[in-house]
C-alpha cells in the first residue's frame, strides 16, 4: 500500500473497494488522479454536465495545513457555478485594509474598497482544506442528484501504460493493485506530479534561492483583521520580509522569508520559531500576545511551467503543469482555472460535438495564463528579494518614495492578486464589432454585475449564452450545440458601464467558462451560430 | 516622443544644482538619491513609449 505522504485534516472519501477491482481493466472517458482544488473542481464540473469522472486519489482526504490560502474572486465565482461558493464565503475571511511597512516604518496602508455589484468579494482567505471539503460537499450533493461522479480514496497510481486510444492506470490499493482505463487522463497531482515522473516529462523555469518558514498561529487575541506586510523587517533574526495575514478559525498565517544558506531542521525547532513570532507580534501589539503554533513548513519555490499541458490523451492542469511562488495567490487560483477550462471542452468532445482538437485549445490557452501568473510572480519575487546591489537601491527608492507621494505606491509589490486572464487574440475569439468597454472585450471573463434581485453571472450555467442587453435574443442552435438566450431588457447602470459603454445596446457571445466569444451592437442569429462554431474550433 | 534636443532653458544652472545636490552624501547615499530622483522624474513623464525611448537612449 502506498505511503501516507501527509496527515489528513478532512477525511472526506475514505477508502471503499469498489466492483472495478474484481473486474477485467473497465474503460472511464475521465479519470483524474489528484483530489485537491483542481482534481476536485474538475470532476464536479463535468459531473454536473452529466460526463462521468472518476477521481483517484493517494489520500482519504484534504491534507493538514493551511497551504493555499487566499481565494480570488474568479474561483469564488466557478465555485459558486458548481454549487460550493456560498459556503466558502461564509466561513471565509474578507478583509480589505492592508498596511506595507519597511523596516519599523510604516510605508503606506491601503483600502481596498472592491467595486459594488459583483456577488463575490475580490478575494477571501480560506485555508484549503476547507475549500477541499466544500467542493466534496458539493460534490455528494451532485451525486445525490445523479451526478456521475467517482471519488476513490487510498488509490495511488504507481504504472501507466499509454495506448493510442486510451491510458492504463495500475492502482495501488489497501486490497492490493489493480487496473483502470482513462479514454482521457488528467494529471492534477500537484508540483511533484507522480504522472509527470512517469512520463519522463521535463518542468523547468527559475529556481529561487530562498527559504520560506510558515507558521500558521491560533490567537484568540483582539488583533486586527488586515494583511501587513513588512519588507526588510525590524525584529531579530526574522529574514528579508515578512507576512501577517488572517484566516478563519482565529488562525493568523506568519510567513518569514529566510534567505537561502539555513538550516531547515534548525529552523523548525518551535522554540526558534516562537522567538521570531514573539518578536513580530510584540512590534506591533506592545506585548506578546497568547497563541499557539497550529502548523509550520518551510518552503522553497520555483516559477515553472511544462512546455505543453498536452500529451495525446493525457493533460496536465493545476501545480502539476505550472508552478508559481505565492506572492499574488496565483497556484490554486489559476488551476481552478485550468479545470474550468478543460471541463466543458471534455464534455463537448466526449458528446461528439466538438472534434478532439479542441482540446488543444485548453493547452495553448492555459499556457499563456501559466506564463502570465509566472510573469507576475517573478516581478513580485524580485521586487521584494532584489537581486543586484542596484535593484536594491531601486526597491528601497521605492519603498522610501511611497510614505510622501502616492505615485510610488503601484510600485510597491508584494504580490498581484490574481486576476483571470484574457485569450486576446485566440483563435476560438471572434470579433469586436460593439467597439464596448476594454474589460469585456472578446477573450476576457464577464464582469459580474446586479441583475434583478441576484446577479449576472448567475444567469450563465455552464453552457453557451447568448446575451441580449436592451434587445432581444433567443437561442442558437448550430450542429447540435445551443447557446441558451439571456435577455436583460432593463439595462441597469453597472451593466451598462461594464457591457455597453457609448452603445444603446449590445450582444454578446459567451462561452461555458464565462469567457466573452465576440460581441455585437444588433443581434444576428447566423453571426452568432458562427461564432459559436469558430469557438470551438468548427468553423 | 522622446525629446533629445535642448530643452532645458537653463543648462548651466540645472547642471550646477544637479550636481550640488549630492554634496556631503556618501556614495550610498548619493545612489539612493539618484533612484528616487529617476523614479521622480519617469513618473512625471508617464508615457510608456517615451520611458523605453529614454532607457534605450540611456545605453
Amino acid at each position: 500500500m502506498a505511503k501516507a505522504r501527509y496527515k489528513t485534516a478532512f477525511r472526506l472519501y475514505p477508502y471503499a473497494r469498489v466492483p472495478d477491482q474484481s473486474a477485467r481493466p473497465v474503460r472511464h472517458p475521465v479519470v483524474i488522479v489528484g483530489g485537491g482544488p483542481v482534481g476536485l473542481a474538475l470532476a464536479l464540473d463535468l459531473g454536473l454536465k452529466g460526463t462521468p469522472a472518476l477521481v483517484l486519489d493517494d489520500h482519504e482526504g484534504a491534507g493538514l495545513g493551511s497551504k493555499a490560502i487566499c481565494f480570488a474572486k474568479r474561483t469564488l465565482d466557478i465555485a459558486h457555478r458548481l454549487g460550493a461558493g456560498q459556503a466558502m464565503v461564509d466561513k471565509g475571511v474578507v478583509w480589505n485594509v492592508g498596511k506595507v511597512f519597511h523596516g519599523d516604518h510604516k510605508v503606506f496602508d491601503f483600502n481596498l474598497q472592491p467595486e459594488s455589484g459583483h456577488r463575490n468579494p475580490a478575494f477571501i482567505n480560506l485555508q484549503q482544506p476547507y475549500f477541499e471539503k466544500y467542493l466534496v460537499d458539493a460534490i455528494r450533493q451532485a451525486q445525490a442528484a445523479g451526478a456521475p461522479i467517482e471519488i476513490r480514496g487510498l488509490n495511488c497510481v504507481t504504472a501507466i501504460a499509454r495506448h493510442d486510444s486510451h491510458t492504463t492506470l495500475t492502482v495501488e490499493t489497501p486490497d492490493g493493485p489493480y487496473e483502470v482505463e482513462a479514454q482521457y487522463l488528467i494529471a492534477c497531482d500537484g508540483a511533484r506530479s507522480n504522472l509527470r515522473d512517469m512520463m519522463g516529462l521535463s518542468f523547468d523555469g527559475r529556481v529561487f534561492e530562498d527559504n520560506f518558514l510558515i507558521a500558521d498561529v491560533r490567537m484568540k487575541a483582539d488583533f486586527p483583521t488586515e494583511r501587513w506586510f513588512w519588507f526588510e523587517p525590524p525584529f531579530k533574526n526574522s529574514g528579508q520580509s515578512a507576512l501577517l495575514h488572517k484566516q478563519p478559525d482565529d488562525i493568523w498565517r506568519i510567513d518569514f522569508q529566510l534567505g537561502w544558506d539555513i538550516n531547515r531542521e534548525k529552523e523548525l525547532d518551535p522554540d526558534r520559531i516562537r522567538a521570531r513570532v514573539d518578536a513580530m507580534l510584540s512590534s506591533q501589539a506592545g506585548h506578546v500576545p497568547d497563541y499557539e503554533l497550529e502548523w509550520t513548513s518551510i518552503y522553497t519555490f520555483q516559477c515553472r511551467r511544462m512546455q505543453k499541458f498536452r500529451h495525446g490523451n493525457v493533460f496536465f492542469a493545476g501545480d502539476s503543469a505550472h508552478q508559481v511562488s505565492p506572492f499574488g495567490a496565483r497556484g490554486a487560483n489559476s488551476g481552478v482555472q485550468d479545470a474550468e477550462n478543460l471541463a466543458w471542452k471534455l464534455n463537448l468532445v466526449l458528446n461528439r460535438l466538438a472534434d478532439d482538437a479542441l482540446l488543444d485549445t485548453y493547452a495553448t490557452e492555459r499556457e499563456h495564463a501559466a506564463d502570465e501568473n509566472i510573469l507576475n510572480s517573478s516581478r513580485a519575487t524580485d521586487f521584494m528579494t532584489p537581486k543586484t546591489e542596484i535593484s536594491r537601491i531601486f526597491r528601497n527608492a521605492v519603498l522610501d518614495l511611497a510614505d510622501a507621494h502616492p505615485f510610488a505606491r503601484p510600485l510597491v509589490n508584494s504580490g498581484r492578486l490574481s486576476v483571470p486572464c484574457s485569450y486576446d487574440g485566440f483563435a476560438p475569439f471572434g470579433e469586436d464589432a460593439l467597439r464596448g468597454p476594454d474589460a469585456t472585450r472578446p477573450g476576457a471573463t464577464c464582469a459580474d454585475a446586479p441583475v434583478g434581485d441576484g446577479f449576472l453571472l448567475d444567469l450563465l450555467d455552464g453552457g453557451f449564452h447568448v446575451l441580449g442587453l436592451g434587445c432581444e435574443a433567443t437561442d442558437v442552435v448550430a450542429q447540435g450545440l445551443t447557446a441558451k438566450a439571456v435577455t436583460i431588457a432593463e439595462v441597469s447602470e453597472a451593466l451598462r458601464s461594464r457591457y455597453l459603454g457609448e452603445a444603446a445596446q449590445a450582444v454578446y457571445l459567451i462561452r461555458p467558462d464565462q469567457h466573452i466569444v465576440a460581441r455585437w451592437p444588433t443581434y444576428d442569429a447566423r453571426t452568432v451560430a458562427r461564432a459559436m462554431q469558430t469557438s470551438i474550433g468548427k468553423a | 516622443m522622446l525629446t533629445l534636443t535642448p530643452n532645458i532653458s537653463d543648462p548651466d544652472g540645472f547642471y550646477t544644482e544637479l550636481v550640488r545636490a549630492h554634496e556631503g552624501l556618501s556614495k550610498e547615499q548619493s545612489d539612493a538619491f539618484n533612484a528616487r530622483l529617476i523614479l521622480i522624474l519617469a513618473n512625471h513623464i508617464g508615457d510608456r513609449d517615451v520611458l523605453s525611448a529614454a532607457l534605450k537612449a540611456a545605453q
